[in-house]
Order: structure tokens, then C-alpha cells, then sequence
């Protein structure tokens, strides 16, 4: 005896409904489409009825076995989901412990300005050259215009270490000054380098330590003159510290090796106790520059007449001190844990032209 | 070189002010490094008498005075111990700001007594340190007058920093040039009649034919009858606002000139001079003087002396002799004006670390005319300040051969500095310097520089003259030619190095250090150096002696104050110079890196761990990785140096040349430096490890097999002596081309293995290329890595 098909489908499709566990709604499928199941059972008696009448509600059997195989596969993933976020809940974490520890470098305040340097006398077209620390007294002083007993000898406060067996004593290099006479030696003119390296003065007080770090300059060529020495200083200056309108002054100076010299000033104010870089009413001098002495020329082999070019040299230490505010110079080289980690910089953020000079690229 | 504002326009007549002044001395190359000007803040200062002193009624240490202040008499309380009737000082009015004390003074009442005004020290004026009562002045001192006016205090102090080409701004004088030609002014000139000579000189000068080349000339003259005392207030004060404390008329006169003209003399009492005639002769060696320093020197063969027929008493242009010198009973003087060889003047003065300020004028070069042009103001002056009679003039000397020409192209200003300026112009600015220009034609000048300007010796410096005083600001702005459209690298292959490897360090976790280039001399000696060419003769400490033969002792160091400081945990390293020797190769670049302590701080993971050797391993490799080394070709040997722990060290090599060492510190290096845990470290001298071949920027085709890949697990008994390097050079000779990794992933020697042996699991992944592999091809391999394992390490497979 076929039951009625629409209660059958009801009364299946609402203990599907019903159904509160996953075990629950199996025996419902057990007992609608199991082999003895309310449906199944309702197919085999088909078989009983004829023609037309066989067919509809063959039919209309098969429309209900899929309902009801839907609505069981809807309230399965209903279940799992929620038997899921139960367990979940149970695995509830406190995120705001601090995550497993990953040390974190930093590159050295001397290093970054050194690369800022790098790459904006790059942009100018200069390559880096570079020298020994220990010198002979020729390439540190003769050569570049300091014979000895002159007066600027002692205003270096060289180191020397222990004369040889003939009695001739080097230097520890009191500027990075001798590179220039090195690459002179080396290569033909046009010249265009830059010569950071480590310097060496005896002299240890709060403003001064034995071991710094200078960058030099040289620019040889047939009509280099005085004109793009400011020019080249200027653009530098304004580059490294990021002002545009950055005033920069050069007052006439002295250097043996250059002639005619002049201290390089940025412009600076002191309103309010700080130093800040930029116009202002005061000036700060952060390089020694020149046009190369024909003497050093001559000394070189390079014609004078021919040849004629400028030199610069600035102090690393100083122009990072004065960019980034750091106010002692003595502890550049103490490495103080809470001083790098303070000063230094993050290694994934290289200055650059087209990414900018400071980090996070602000100007 | 301090001079003061009054000073400066006694040689410059001038209607610029002050402020002027002061912004034009720098462009002109003269950097004012400090002014004083005492003016406003003494204003409210004036010059008072004590006319009674009394104990105060009510504390024992204070006087109630009656102060003539020369307006009136007015009670003032006042404690200093000084403090008397009769004593003329300065006082400060009710109403006055006293810098010293940093007050406004009202009418105060002290302990029942009002006081109306202070008297005041000198450390209450903040003029100098000095408290030990109230300042004292001279009776007749004007009442009522402002003190800083009588005092000279109200003349601005001006010092400048004088490069070393500038002798002739050692002098008041030369400054007052140089803004003459600037165009601040005119040049007064030098007032010097020439005093009447009376009679001989009671001393001649006699110049020794050793000596002959190192002093060209010198002049003299004696002056009989003169008075020493005091000399005139003005110049006491002139001297003292420089910071030259007067001493006596005929001293002050010699420092006064040194500093009006740059000009040092000297001064000999002519009766203390034995015979009658002064030699300048090189010294004797070993023969001695004492200076007016009080000090004995001894003398050689190179130093020049003056002396007389008892001895040297001088040293030439650096210091005079104290038995010849001046005293307040001083009634005859002997004068020297001389020039003497700059180089010889230094060589002495180094030689004897003997300065002075006549020293450091000398050595510069002074006026080499001076001798002559010098000696009527001189005289003058002493005439007129100390009395008595002038005699003849004496002399030595040839003089100087200072006379020169430089050949001059008008136009080579504007190809030196691209400042054009009027050839006109150009002459002007010369010719006001001191310069004689010959123009023999438009572009053939011939230029003879003053006897006070030695360092002018060509063009260029012709040139500097022109634009310094025409100002660098005249100077135009000229961007340097552009090379290339697109800027080329400033560094090579090999000067990119360090920076790689810092960025390389620091992404690992390790701060950057930069260290001293030396250490002392025992460090140096323990790590491998210390040789005495690395050793400085003047190192300004005993910690600073040696240049480092490694980096490895600065770290150490290092940490050892972080440790100290509470910095249990830490990892650093530097990228700098070591120096295996002194010539101009020798000096390498190395890197090296040290990590102390634990992993990361104590947190609740539990990821921290105690540093090790292989964390170093680690570090050296991923350098050597960074340099383009195939790390993967490298042999690890176990020499280390001897400052790593003997077991637990080694190097990373290529052939047999050391790439890298590597390792935890040797315990008794940790102890020597106090670390407080464990420490490991690297090191690799980057010249050591090649440059990669260029091959240019394409890469080789990668090689993505379409095969599944299958990896299989071995575990074998190897002796202990055979190491994992030794064992998986067999596996993967073995199994070429299959074996595309193999990894130890589990080493065990204890219980369940013989003593001397060990256990080594291998995880071993095969790479077919060509076709999925079979199992009979997998077996095959297995099986030669197997006979591999037991024929070059002596292994066996677990059971």
C-alpha cells in the first residue's frame, strides 16, 4: 500500500529539520533511505500499480528521494560546521603574547652615510677609490704640499709607528687626502673619485677620537674650475640633507695641498635650543675644499697647464651627527647595544636615488 | 690671535661698525672664533671709595661701609674680608644686574641694616675666578666714572683663527690690510719718526759664518738711561684683554709689538751681556741655557744660539736667556730685531718641545724686511715709555733674498675660479695687498709679492688673493658635466662587498660595530699580531698601541662591556681593515661577527637556546653564500685559530686555501673577557674569497623535472672519527645523478652503539629526470649508496 507521498515527504524533511546531532540526522537517513527506510519501502511498492499511476508516482518518489538526500547533505555541513566551531572554541589562545623572537640587526650610522654619500657623488659620476691606513710620510704629507717642519705638519697630530731599520717611520694617515695623490699616480685625467676611509689623529677628547672616518674628493679635468666645486658641493650638500633651499657658503681658507681653499658652511638656526639644518641665522662648517695645488699636480705627473681640477674632504662622523642628530661622538665606536639599536638602521632600506636617501624615503 | 676693536682701528681708519667688521673677517679667510664684549654688561659698573668701615651691629663677619661713590655717600653692608676705609673699588648701584650672581640688586636690609648697593669682586662681574675679596683699583682711580671705561674692559675682544699661510695676520696690523683691501677702510700708516741716535751701539751684532745662511738679517740698537717700571695703563690694558700678562715697560713693549706688527723682538739688559758684541752661531752640542722660562736646555749642533763672550744665552727666535734679561732695575737695553731660518726655528723648537709665541710667529715667516722697517717704531715707542737715549743702529746681514717675480695672466683668474675680474681690478686688489704688479703686456704681468707674504709663490695663489677679496660669493654655481645619461655604479665588484655583507649580517640578526683600527700591544700578541712596525711610537694610550691582526679581540671587548651592562644576549659584527703587515698591500678587509649568550631573550616559546659553533657555521656560510661562493664545493677543515674552542672549530676551505674560521670561543678567551655565557664567532678576510666570474646577468635554464621526486631514509654505524662532510660526499658521489639532496637529520652515539661509534640518519631525496623511477632503479641506488657508505667511511646500516 503506497503511503501518502506529500506526509511522507513532510514528516521526513522535518526531522531533517530537527535533527540535532550528526548521529541523529544518519538514523533519519537510515530510516528514510535505508534499505527498510520509509522511501525505499514506498518504491518497492510500486510495483503494485500500473500504467500511468506507476509512472507519476514513480515520479514523484524520486523527487522526494532527492529532497530529502539535499536537505540531509544541508543539515550534515549545518552540523559540522557547528560541531567544528565548537571545537574551536576550545582552542582559544591569548594572541597578544609576543611572537617567537627574531632578532633584529642594524647597519651602523657611519656605514648608512657612507652609502648616502656613495650614491649621491654616484649620481655625479664619481667612482670610489680607496688607500691604505698606514702611510709613508711622502703620500700623507710630501706629496700633497707638506714638507716637513711646515707648520700645518703639526697641526695633525699624526700617529707613527716604529721606524724601520733605515729609520724611516710611517704614518698612520691623517686625512683621506693621500688617495688623491695614489689615484693621480694610477690614472689618466679626466678624474672623478671619492675616497672614504679611516683617518687617524692623536687626539682623544669629548669633540675628538683618535680613529675617524674622512671622504675625500678629486676632480681632474682640462677645464674643471672653482665654478663647479661650488656647484658640485652645493648639489651635494642640498642632496645629503634633504633641504632644497639650503644655504651654503664658502669662506677662503688654507690647505697646502689646494690653493685656492675654502671652508665650506651650511646654513643652520639655533632658535629654540635645537640645531636645525636650513636657513637660518647661523652657519656650521662641514668641509675643506680647494682647487688642486699645481704643485700636487706636478708631484703626480700631471701637467698643471694642462690639467687643473678640485678636492674636497669632509668628515663622516660630523655630517652624520649633524643629519640624524646624534649628539656624542664617542660612542660610534663603543658599540653600545642600546646605542646601535637607537642610531642604527634597518638593513632592507638602502639609501638610494630613485628610492630616496633617508629611510622610509621621506625627504 | 687676539687683538681688540680699538686696537684694530689704530691701523684702520674706518666708519664700519663692529657687526660689519665681524661678517667681513671670515670671507676674507680670517675666522673670528670668539668676541667678548664686556661694554653692556659692565655699563651699570662704577668706581667707589670705602670712606668708613664698621663691625655690623648684628654679624660678625660683616662691615657696614660709608661709600663715596662719587655722587654722594651712601651704607653699604658688605662681607668681603678686604673690605677697609680707604680702599677705591667698584661698586654696583641698587638697580644693577650682577652677572656674577645672576641678580637685580634692590635695597636690601641685611640683618637689620640697609645696604644700598654691593662692592663687587671680579668673579661678581665675571671677569675672572677671582673671590677672595673685593677688586682693589689704584687711589686715584676717578669716583663716580664707570669702571669698564677707566678699566679698558669696554674695548670688544676679537680672536681669529690664522691659517698657517697667513703669518702676517699675526699681527694687528696685517688684519687691518687685509680690510684695507676689502675695501672696509684705509691702512693708517705706521707712525715711526726715527728717534735721534746718540753715540754707538754699546753691543754689535756679529752673525758666525755657521750661521750665516739661517739668519739673513739682523738689527739692533742699545738705549741707555731708561726707567722700567709700570708701562702705561693702555697698553696694560691692550695686553691683558690678549691674554699677555705685562710684566715690565721694555716686556710689554716687545709683546705689544709682537702683537700691533707680528713682530717678536727681544730684549737683552745690555749690562748683563758679557764683552761687547752678540754672535748668532749655531749652538754647540751639548752646550746649555736656561731660558726666561726658568728651564735649562740642552742644545746641539743645529740649533741657533746668540751668544756672548760668556755663552749662549738665546735661543734663537724662540726664547731669550735669563741671564741676560730684562729686570725691573733695568736702566740699559739692548734690542734685536732679527730674521731667522722658519725650518731651523721649528726643527729647535720641536726638538726641545719649546713654544712660545715668538716661535710660532718665526716658523711662519715674519716681514723679512722687518729688521729695518720696524726699528724707528720700535725705538719711538720705548723713548717715549721708558726714557733715556737711542743709540746708533747695528746690523748684521746681508738680508733676505725675498725679492721674486710671478708671471701673471690676468685671465687666469676666471680659468681657475670662473670669477671674471677687470684685470684692472685685479691690479688694484694687489697693489693694495703689498703687491708690485708690472704689466709688461695684457696677458704678461709680472707680480712681485710683499717681504710679508712668503707663501705667495704663483698664479694660484696671485689668484686666491684676487677672489678672496673680491669674495668667494662672486663665485658662480656650476653643476659638474654629467658624465653618462644613465650614472654608471661609483663601486667595483669588490668595494660592493662590504656593504653587502653588512646588509647580509644585519637581516641575520647582528648589530654592526665599527672599532678602533688598534689595541694594545699584549691583545695584539694573543690574536695573532703585535709585530713592532704595527706599533705606534706616540699612541695616546697603553690601550691603543698596535694595529689589530683581527677583529675578533674588538668584539670580544665589546661584548664584554654589553655583558656588563646587562646585555646578557647579543650578536655583532664589523666589516673593517686588519693589518698583517705595514706595507701598502698588506692591509686586508675583513668581517667578522660574534654572537654571546643565548639565541633570543627568555620568552615563553622557549625558542631560546644557547648559542654555538654551528650558529657561526651558519653565519660564515651565509657570507661566503652572499660573496657568490658555491658553498656547497667548500671542505671543512677543524684548524681554527687558537682563541676557538679546540673541539669545536674549524675552517671553511677551497682546495686547501681558508675561506673562513669559524666556532664557539675558546672557554679560557670567554673567561680572559668576562662573558657571561657561551660565545661563537667568524671570521673571513674578504680578499681571501674570489670574485665570482663574471658571466654577465643571464642565468642558466632552470631544470623543473615533471618526475615526482622520492626520498628515502638511512640510518648507518659509522666510526666517530668519520664526519657527516665525509659521509654524504659518498652518498651523493653514489647516487649522481639521482641524489639531488642529502641531509642529516639525526646523529646518536650512546646506549644501544659501541663506544666508538655512531649512529647518522640520512634523509636522501632522488631526482629522476627523464622518466618516473621504478622500483628496481630506487633499490639499485639504495644499494650503491649503501657499498659507498661502507667502502670510503667504513659504515654499515643500522639493523
Amino acid at each position: 500500500m503506497l503511503p501518502d507521498l506529500d506526509q511522507l515527504k513532510d514528516s521526513v524533511l522535518a526531522s531533517i529539520d530537527e535533527a540535532g546531532s550528526l548521529d541523529e540526522l544518519d538514523a533519519i537517513r537510515v530510516d528514510a533511505l535505508g534499505k527498510k527506510g520509509s522511501i525505499s519501502t514506498a518504491m518497492k511498492s510500486l510495483g503494485q500499480l500500473e500504467g500511468d499511476a506507476r509512472r507519476e508516482a514513480g515520479q514523484a518518489l524520486n523527487t522526494i528521494k532527492t529532497a530529502v538526500a539535499d536537505a540531509i547533505d544541508a543539515k550534515k555541513a549545518v552540523l559540522a560546521r557547528a560541531a567544528l566551531d565548537e571545537k574551536l572554541a576550545t582552542e582559544k589562545v591569548d594572541v597578544t603574547l609576543s611572537p617567537r623572537p627574531e632578532p633584529e640587526g642594524r647597519i651602523h650610522p657611519l656605514s648608512r652615510t657612507l652609502e648616502e654619500v656613495t650614491a649621491i657623488f654616484a649620481e655625479m659620476g664619481f667612482t670610489v677609490a680607496e688607500g691604505p691606513d698606514i702611510e709613508s710620510d711622502f703620500y700623507n704629507f710630501t706629496a700633497l704640499n707638506i714638507p716637513p717642519e711646515h707648520p700645518a705638519r703639526q697641526e695633525h697630530d699624526t700617529f707613527y709607528l716604529t721606524p724601520d731599520d733605515e729609520g724611516k717611520r710611517k704614518v698612520l694617515r691623517t686625512h683621506t687626502s693621500p688617495v688623491q695623490i695614489r689615484t693621480m699616480e694610477k690614472v689618466e685625467p679626466p678624474i672623478r673619485i671619492i675616497a672614504p676611509g679611516r683617518t687617524y689623529r692623536s687626539d682623544h677628547d669629548a669633540t675628538h677620537s683618535p680613529m675617524f672616518h674622512q671622504c675625500e674628493g678629486l676632480v681632474i679635468g682640462k677645464d674643471i674650475h672653482m665654478g663647479h666645486l661650488k656647484g658640485c658641493l652645493i648639489d651635494f650638500c642640498r642632496a645629503f640633507f634633504g633641504v632644497d633651499d639650503l644655504p651654503v657658503r664658502f669662506r677662503p681658507s688654507y690647505f697646502p695641498f689646494t690653493e685656492p681653499s675654502a671652508e665650506v658652511d651650511i646654513g643652520c638656526s639655533r632658535e629654540g635650543g635645537g640645531l636645525k639644518i636650513g636657513a637660518g641665522d647661523d652657519w656650521l662648517e662641514i668641509l675643506g675644499s680647494g682647487m688642486v695645488n699645481p704643485k700636487v699636480l706636478e708631484n703626480c705627473g700631471i701637467d698643471p697647464d694642462e690639467y687643473q681640477g678640485f678636492a674636497f674632504g669632509m668628515g663622516l662622523e660630523r655630517i652624520a651627527m649633524l643629519k640624524y642628530g646624534i649628539p656624542d661622538l664617542r660612542p660610534f665606536y663603543d658599540s653600545d647595544l642600546r646605542w646601535m639599536r637607537h642610531y642604527g638602521f634597518l638593513p632592507f632600506d638602502p639609501p638610494s636615488i630613485h628610492l630616496g636617501l633617508n629611510p622610509g624615503g621621506a625627504k | 690671535m687676539k687683538f681688540t676693536w680699538s686696537w684694530l682701528k689704530d691701523h684702520l681708519d674706518t666708519s664700519e661698525d663692529m657687526a660689519t667688521i665681524l661678517d667681513a673677517l671670515p670671507m676674507l679667510g680670517l675666522e673670528v672664533e670668539s668676541l667678548v664684549d664686556n661694554a653692556a654688561s659692565l655699563a651699570p659698573f662704577t668706581i667707589a671709595k670705602i670712606e668708613t668701615a664698621s663691625k655690623h651691629p648684628n654679624a660678625d663677619s660683616l662691615q657696614v661701609c660709608t661709600v663715596n661713590t662719587g655722587k654722594g655717600t651712601i651704607e653699604v653692608v658688605c662681607g668681603a674680608p678686604n673690605a677697609r676705609a680707604g680702599l677705591v673699588g667698584v661698586f654696583a648701584p641698587v638697580g644693577s644686574y650682577v652677572p656674577g650672581i645672576d641678580l637685580t640688586l634692590t635695597e636690601a636690609e641685611i640683618r637689620g641694616v640697609t645696604s644700598n648697593g654691593m662692592m663687587c669682586s671680579e668673579r661678581e662681574m665675571m671677569l675672572s675666578d677671582e673671590h677672595d675679596g673685593i677688586i682693589e683699583l689704584d687711589d686715584d682711580a676717578p669716583l663716580g666714572e664707570s669702571y669698564a671705561e677707566w678699566a679698558g674692559l669696554n674695548d670688544p675682544v676679537i680672536e681669529i683663527a690664522i691659517t698657517p699661510n697667513r703669518a702676517d695676520c699675526l699681527g694687528v696690523r696685517g688684519v687691518a690690510r687685509d680690510l684695507a683691501a676689502a675695501g672696509y677702510g684705509t691702512l693708517k700708516p705706521l707712525q715711526a719718526d726715527p728717534v735721534k741716535a746718540e753715540g754707538d751701539s754699546l753691543i754689535t751684532w756679529n752673525i758666525d759664518a755657521s750661521a750665516a745662511d739661517l739668519c739673513p738679517r739682523v738689527t739692533g740698537r742699545s738705549f741707555s738711561g731708561v726707567t722700567n717700571g709700570a708701562s702705561p695703563r693702555w697698553m696694560q690694558q691692550r695686553l691683558n684683554a690678549v691674554g699677555q700678562r705685562p710684566l715690565s715697560a721694555l716686556v710689554d713693549i716687545t709683546n705689544y709689538i709682537m702683537i700691533d706688527l707680528g713682530r717678536p723682538l727681544h730684549a737683552y739688559d745690555a749690562d748683563k751681556i758679557s764683552g761687547d758684541t752678540l754672535t748668532i752661531r749655531l749652538a754647540k752640542d751639548g752646550e746649555e741655557f736656561t731660558a726666561l722660562n726658568e728651564k735649562t736646555y740642552k742644545l746641539d749642533g743645529e740649533m741657533i744660539t746668540i751668544a756672548d763672550a760668556h755663552g749662549a744665552d738665546d735661543l734663537a727666535g724662540i726664547m731669550g736667556g735669563e741671564r741676560t734679561g730684562i729686570s725691573d732695575a733695568t736702566t740699559s737695553m739692548f734690542l734685536e730685531i732679527a730674521i731667522f731660518d722658519q725650518i731651523s726655528v721649528a726643527t729647535t723648537g720641536r726638538k726641545l718641545n719649546l713654544n712660545s709665541d715668538a716661535r710660532y710667529r718665526f716658523e711662519r715667516g715674519l716681514d723679512v724686511t722687518s729688521p729695518d722697517t720696524t726699528m724707528d717704531y720700535v725705538s719711538a715707542m720705548v723713548v717715549s715709555i721708558c726714557g733715556g737715549t737711542a743709540s746708533a743702529i747695528t746690523e748684521a746681514g746681508a738680508g733676505a733674498d725675498w725679492q721674486r717675480q710671478i708671471a701673471y695672466r690676468p685671465a687666469r683668474c676666471a680659468e681657475l675660479t670662473a670669477v671674471d675680474v677687470a684685470p684692472a681690478k685685479q691690479a688694484e686688489i694687489l697693489e693694495t695687498l703689498g703687491f708690485t704688479v708690472s704689466q709688461n703686456s695684457a696677458d704678461d704681468w709680472a707680480v712681485a709679492p710683499p717681504p710679508w707674504r712668503g707663501d705667495i709663490v704663483g698664479s694660484a695663489d696671485l689668484v686666491e688673493e684676487i677672489t678672496r677679496i673680491v669674495g668667494f660669493d662672486a663665485i658662480p654655481e656650476v653643476a659638474l658635466p654629467r658624465l653618462n645619461v644613465v650614472a654608471a655604479p661609483a663601486v667595483d665588484a669588490a668595494q660592493k662587498r662590504p656593504h653587502t655583507i653588512r646588509r647580509l649580517l644585519a637581516s641575520r640578526g647582528m648589530m654592526e660595530a665599527v672599532t678602533f683600527s688598534f689595541l694594545d700591544a699584549k691583545t695584539a700578541q694573543r690574536f695573532g699580531g703585535g709585530d713592532l712596525a704595527l706599533t705606534l711610537v706616540n699612541a695616546i694610550s697603553s690601550d691603543l698601541t698596535t694595529m689589530r691582526p683581527t677583529i675578533m679581540p674588538n668584539l670580544l671587548a665589546a661584548l664584554m662591556r654589553n655583558n656588563a651592562r646587562g646585555e646578557a644576549d647579543a650578536a655583532i659584527f664589523e666589516v673593517g681593515p686588519i693589518f698583517p703587515a705595514d706595507g701598502p698591500e698588506d692591509q686586508r678587509t675583513s668581517t667578522a661577527g660574534l654572537r654571546v649568550g643565548m639565541t633570543a631573550p627568555r620568552e615563553w616559546t622557549g625558542a631560546a637556546r644557547p648559542v654555538d659553533w654551528a650558529d657561526a657555521r651558519a653565519d660564515a656560510m651565509a657570507v661566503l653564500a652572499g660573496l657568490g661562493v658555491n658553498t656547497d664545493s667548500l671542505q671543512t677543515t677543524t684548524e681554527a685559530p687558537d682563541w676557538y674552542h679546540p673541539g669545536q672549530s674549524g675552517a671553511l676551505c677551497q682546495g686547501r686555501k681558508v675561506l673562513a674560521c669559524f666556532g664557539a670561543i675558546h672557554p679560557a678567551v670567554i673567561a680572559d673577557y668576562d662573558l657571561k655565557g657561551p660565545a661563537a664567532g667568524f671570521e673571513i678576510n674578504l680578499e681571501d674569497v674570489m670574485l665570482p666570474k663574471a658571466k654577465g646577468p643571464a642565468r642558466p635554464l632552470a631544470q623543473l623535472s615533471p618526475y615526482q621526486q622520492v626520498s628515502r631514509d638511512f640510518a648507518f654505524i659509522l666510526d666517530r672519527s668519520v664526519t657527516s662532510e665525509q659521509l654524504l660526499r659518498a652518498i651523493k658521489g653514489a647516487g649522481k645523478p639521482l641524489v639531488s639532496s642529502a641531509v642529516v637529520f639525526d646523529v646518536y652515539q650512546g646506549k644501544g652503539i659501541a663506544d666508538d661509534a655512531k649512529s647518522v640518519a640520512v634523509a636522501v631525496t632522488l631526482q629522476p629526470t627523464k622518466a618516473t623511477l621504478t622500483e628496481d632503479e630506487i633499490e639499485a641506488t639504495s644499494s650503491a649508496i649503501v657499498a659507498a657508505v661502507a667502502k670510503h667511511c667504513g659504515g654499515t646500516l643500522r639493523g
